[in-house]
């Protein structure tokens, strides 16, 4: 926190809203006025329910959606055009199917000037630090959905980018590879703390994982209802977090606020659990 | 099924076609034959000229001829398909500027162009290879035109936040998203490029297969155009074969061209 005091947060949305006009004429506000900061080395998850702006509000520190008010600071910098400095894991699969595990690793490196020979050697490394040296040459088709969000984590890692975005990166794999995909992650956060905001729909999974977890509100003019610190110790394990009494209690606090926007969200005829 | 049994089963339609056609042309059924062997001439007449025309030779000049003038077709109208296909889908203003002249084009019976092709490029190859152009341009025009403009925007909102430039992009997601679609509609461009070298043939000129089946047809000679349709037939299964071969190396990344699929 001190940190935070001192450096201007990594993210800031600032009185962020997005509406989005609509095909059919008039416009849907999807959020309205929100505030997040995201402190250097923090890691924030995001819980809210379906349909409410999570993937939005990435969009919006993204870079790929502009705000309809307010703005996003990253570092301390208004962004204008794309977030350079972040990596984006996107909610579907986002790998080039035409290019095999490697090259999609590798090609990430391409921008930034990096010669073929050295990209490809270390797309190798990444690849074989999440655990698929064996699957090198596979296209994404011939790659399980949890093979091919870890190419994806790869692809992104690899530029060493300051920020991290994901959204719900392991929202289609089972209980068991989530877990083991959860550790891979906090285990490679570890190393180098990037400021991360990750999207996701399992309030276990958002607290196990981060620092703070921020719930939003139903859509339409979905807002922040509720920051809570996550005070549990690290490193951490994913599995064995979930007994400690800590963890309960904080479960307990969060899912007060979010129950009543899910129930809300259900009653706009809307459907899944966050 | 096994390879070897599909072919076998392939031939066995081809044999028994032909044996239906002997028996028929051939062999008196109730007092005559029912097809008239002047009119639909006899298979073994047929292989008999076929065989002649290649063990004298003259019909390599005609196939390389025909041959050329479809590989030419191709190759430019792909190269134009693609150049245009590029253009279009990037710049919104010219597409929907020129989309009814496109459309108006790509109307219009390419068989009314073969006697201004002549006349324009001569009775040689060039007005043949424009007439092919004309089918396979439009052909690989729509396809890339569909494959830029449908890149998946999740692919290319991610190659953006790689840092992608738009030549990255173009090299990385436009092309190879561009290229699955003409591939897609590969085996029909070849098609067509031969169908305008065919009939540009078969039109006007002093050489290829489809000059061969109209010498023969203004003779009556029914053996002669059934002779050129039969080595016409063979050409297309060969160099579609080609096509498949070559598909097959391209394409390894698309799901389905591989039977090895796995599970993690
Ligand atoms: N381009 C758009 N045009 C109109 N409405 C949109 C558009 N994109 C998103 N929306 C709406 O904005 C709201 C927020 O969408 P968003 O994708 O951010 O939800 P989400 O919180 O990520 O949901 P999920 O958990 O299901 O992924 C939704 O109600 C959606 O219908
Ligand atoms: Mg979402």
């Amino acid at each position: 926190m001190e940190k935070a005091l001192a450096a201007p947060p990594a993210i800031a949305l600032r009185g962020v809203s997005i509406s989005f006009r609509l095909a059919e004429g008039g416009a849907y506000d999807a959020v309205a006025r929100s505030d997040l900061a995201v402190a250097p080395g923090e890691f924030v998850a995001i819980v809210g329910p379906t349909g409410c702006g999570k993937s939005t509000l990435l969009n919006v520190a993204a870079g790929l959606l502009a705000p309809s008010t307010g703005q996003a600071d990253i570092f301390g910098v208004r962004l204008a055009g794309l977030n350079a400095k972040a990596g984006y894991l996107f909610q579907q699969d986002a790998l080039m199917p035409w290019k095999t595990a490697l090259d999609n690793v590798a090609v990430a490196l391409e921008p930034r000037g990096v010669s073929r020979a050295a990209a490809l050697a270390r797309a190798r490394e990444w690849l074989a630090r999440v655990g698929l040296s064996a699957f090198v040459d596979r296209y994404p088709h011939m790659l399980s959905g949890g093979q091919r969000k870890r190419v994806a984590l790869a692809q992104t890692l690899i530029r060493d980018p300051e920020i991290l975005l994901m959204d719900e990166p392991f929202g289609p794999l089972d209980a068991q590879t989530r877990q083991i995909m959860g550790n891979l992650l906090l285990d490679l956060w570890s190393r180098d703390r990037k400021a991360v905001m990750f999207v996701t729909h399992d309030l276990e999974e958002a607290i196990a994982l981060a620092d703070r977890v921020v719930v939003m509100s139903a859509g339409p003019v979905a807002t922040i209802v509720g920051d809570f610190p996550v005070g549990l110790g690290r490193p951490r394990d994913i599995a064995e977090i979930r007994t400690e009494p800590d963890f309960h209690a904080i479960h307990k606090a969060i899912w007060a606020t979010l129950r009543g926007e899910v129930q809300r969200a259900y009653a706009r005829g809307e459907g899944r659990t966050a | 099924m096994k390879r070897p049994t599909l072919l076998a089963l392939q031939l066995a339609v081809g044999l028994v076609m032909l044996l239906v056609w002997h028996v028929l042309t051939t062999v008196p059924i109730g007092g005559r034959k029912l097809l008239d062997p002047f009119f639909f001439s006899t298979p073994l007449d047929v292989l008999a000229r076929v065989w002649k025309d290649f063990y004298a030779g003259t019909i390599w000049r005609h196939l390389g001829i025909t041959l050329l003038e479809t590989v030419l077709a191709f190759v430019f109208g792909s190269v134009g398909g693609i150049v245009f296909g590029f253009v279009f889908a990037r710049g919104e203003l010219i597409a929907a500027v020129f989309d009814p002249y496109i459309k108006a084009a790509n109307a219009l019976p390419r068989v009314v162009l073969a006697p201004i092709f002549a006349l324009w490029f001569g009775l040689g190859i060039w007005s043949k290879v424009a007439l092919g152009f004309t089918l396979v341009f439009f052909i690989v025009f729509f396809n890339v035109y569909q494959g830029v403009r449908e890149v998946s925007p999740t692919i290319l909102a991610n190659a953006r936040m790689l840092g992608m430039n738009e030549r990255q992009l173009l090299r990385h997601v436009y092309w190879p998203a561009a290229l699955t679609w003409m591939f897609s509609s590969l085996h029909t461009a070849v098609g067509f490029a031969l169908v305008g070298a065919v009939v540009g043939e078969y039109l006007g000129s002093a050489a290829g297969l489809g000059y061969k089946i109209h010498e023969a047809e203004s003779v009556f000679d029914v053996t002669g155009v059934f002779a050129g349709m039969m080595i016409l037939a063979v050409f297309v299964i060969v160099i579609d074969a080609v096509v498949t071969a070559i598909e097959k190396r391209l394409l390894v990344w698309r799901p389905g061209t591989q039977s090895t699929t796995t599970q993690g």
